[in-house]
């Protein structure tokens, strides 16, 4: 009798008598102490090392009067080199985590990503046509500002990817996920085959400057262009918390979500739209850095829960934090010269989500 | 007093086929109709189309005495919830997570309550903290009824008796569960909520429901009265089997098939 009496206490328990998710402050603020020791350990290594006693003098936060050749290096290293590239790393880790999020929350799916549905394919596209044709007789009166326009067609490519692809997908108001998703496929190939023409067709010149966008670098990363990140990432941001909802109850399908008073048409637009901005500027800024938008939602679903009001923050801030250690790790690895990091995470990100894929194969309906 | 909800000749057509043809219906709140009929008779478009979810080819619904969808997505919310057939949630939300979700935005404390109350209702509350996809079909099924108990509980507060619409509510419930889902239905029904129910068990509807609708090949074949809508020579003509009807003690007609003979 007292062991039948004890049982439902004890299933209590089993089952979770209290919720397992931390809180979400506290979940905010462990990943931005995270974000700042990578900022720290990203500051002090590299080609040339910073030890953490001189950081602060490079950083100019005291002038202790031994000011010397040694110290003028470390402060243009710092400001010039290592804050604009970890300032970039962050942001660029923020605007792929999160929109790969967004994504997945539209498509219902854990494994959408941006990449999949051609928008980063297109940026690419376009920022390797930039290269070819402003190196090439009728294009040659514009080199001289290769480095300005290769942002510009990045980021008009995606977007136009996206533009079309909702044509493709919406129909009398409503968009379809599936016709999304294998249009997005479909575009994606076009892309490819694109890029796939171009490196046919460039020199060696244009070949090395095509391959290294594709592969994805931060090492161009400056203040300027930390002028065209930056704003992005804010709106991006704020916008995010208007859509949070909206994801949420998309969970049910766009029926229930319908049902429960989202009005999912509306949720979709701005989602999409957010989605291409935020890709088009980080492929703009760096070319194609795969995977993250894939990884950093996963691991966090994990942890904190699938919410989109606190997971679409913290993969912001924890898409900051990948990004700044893999670029570290990037620029050390082989220094003194430089890994691309796109390869460094498409060779851990794709291992990963192999593996998601495997352990999903019975729970994902396309 | 005016219908809460009403269809004037509803049809839907896709392509050639039209699966809803000419349907008119009214109810009042407090009432508590089951819609029943053979596969493909239309009753889940005919239920779509009164969530405001599909829009009629022809015809024209009113959600009190406005056009249905003049409403926008929220503030139909308000009014009318509905619980659909399949809901396959991918993402690893709790019980507590999905049911909260019908609450929309209603203040935090308000949400808590209500959330509880329909967890304890459709007996879920030691599973609150569970991920959802864990649980089995009848279990997942139970915590999408709370969360549209919630729903309606959310706008009722606000603007009076609404509607809640359950497209095949008990498909995946035992025995026990089916009875206390259809009772719950019918207390909302007592307090004024107008509920319409797609049920395949005709002997639920017969017990449960106020008026009886019974689709047939997208047309209304009868609408009536619990205890004079199935006869056996309409589920001879319609469900195409025999059966006999007989009644309890207490006057409650139920049904028996006769066609599946011992072998």
């Amino acid at each position: 009798m007292s062991a039948v009496a004890e049982r439902p206490a004890r299933a209590d328990q089993d089952r979770g008598g209290t919720s397992l998710r931390p809180a979400a402050t506290l979940t905010i603020l462990c990943l931005l102490a995270a974000l700042a020791g990578a900022a720290l350990i990203a500051l002090t290594v590299g080609a040339a090392g910073i030890p953490l006693a001189r950081l602060p003098a490079a950083l100019g936060l005291w002038a202790d009067g031994t000011a010397g050749p040694l110290q003028a290096r470390d402060q243009l290293v710092v400001w010039s080199i290592r804050i604009p590239r970890i300032a970039a790393a962050a942001m660029v880790g923020a605007l792929l985590a999160t929109s790969g999020a967004i994504m997945q929350g539209l498509f219902r799916n854990p494994l959408a990503d941006p990449a999949l549905v051609g928008v980063s394919s297109g940026g690419a596209f376009a920022a390797a046509a930039a290269i070819v044709f402003t190196d090439s007789r009728f294009g040659a009166s514009l080199y001289f500002m290769q480095h300005q326009l290769l942002p510009v067609a990045a980021f008009a490519g995606s977007l136009v990817t996206t533009i079309v692809l909702y044509a493709i997908a919406s129909r009398g108001g409503r968009t379809s996920i599936a016709i999304f998703l294998l249009g997005g496929l479909a575009l994606a190939a076009i892309a490819n085959a694109g890029i796939g023409l171009l490196v046919f067709v460039a020199d060696d010149r244009q070949l090395r400057d095509i391959t290294f966008w594709l592969l994805g670098s931060l090492s161009g990363a400056t203040w300027s262009k930390l002028t065209t990140l930056a704003p992005v990432l804010v709106i991006a941001l704020i916008a995010c918390h208007s859509v949070a909802r909206g994801l949420d109850v998309l969970v049910l399908g766009e029926a229930e979500a319908f049902h429960s008073g989202v009005d999912v048409e509306q949720l979709k637009r701005i989602s999409i739209v957010l989605v291409s901005a935020m890709i088009g500027v980080a492929v703009s800024i760096c070319g194609v850095i795969s995977f993250v938008g894939i990884v950093v939602p996963h691991l966090l679903r994990l942890v904190i829960g699938p919410g989109h009001r606190l997971l679409l923050p913290a993969s912001a801030i924890s898409g900051a934090v990948l990004l700044v250690g893999a670029d570290t790790v990037a620029r050390t690895i082989v220094a003194p010269a430089e890994m691309p990091i796109g390869i460094l995470t498409a060779a851990i990100g794709a291992p990963f989500f192999l593996a998601m894929l495997l352990r999903q194969r019975g729970l994902v309906s396309l | 007093m005016s219908a809460l909800l009403a269809a004037q000749s509803v049809s839907m057509a896709v392509g050639r086929a039209t699966l809803v043809d000419d349907v008119s219906l009214e109810i009042s709140a407090g009432e508590m109709v089951a819609i029943v009929g053979p596969n493909g008779a239309g009753k889940s478009t005919l239920l779509r189309m009164l969530s405001g979810d599909l829009r009629p080819s022809r015809g024209m619904i009113r959600l009190k005495q406005r056009d249905l969808h003049a409403y926008r997505p929220r503030e139909l919310a308000q009014h009318r919830a509905m619980l659909s057939q399949h809901v396959n949630v991918t993402f690893p939300f709790t019980v507590e997570e999905i049911v909260t979700m019908g609450a929309g935005e209603s203040p935090r404390a308000v949400a808590r309550g209500l959330v509880e109350a329909a967890l304890d209702e459709v007996g879920l509350t030691q599973f609150r903290f569970r991920q959802l996809p864990t649980l089995s079909g009848g279990e997942q099924q139970r915590a999408h009824f709370a969360r549209v108990l919630v729903q309606l509980a959310c706008g009722e507060a606000r603007h009076g008796p609404g509607l809640v619409l359950l497209d095949e509510p008990t498909s995946s419930l035992d025995l026990r569960h089916q009875i206390d889902l259809v009772e719950t239905a019918r207390r909302r029904a007592a307090q004024g909520t107008a509920v319409i129910a797609i049920l395949h068990d005709l002997n639920l509807a017969m017990r449960f429901a106020d008026r009886v609708l019974l689709l047939h090949r997208g047309r209304l074949a009868i609408d009536g009265d619990r205890t004079a809508a199935v006869t056996a020579e309409t589920i001879r003509q319609i469900f195409e089997i025999d059966a006999v009807i007989a009644h309890t003690d207490q006057g409650v007609p139920f049904l028996l098939p006769q066609t599946m003979r011992p072998v």
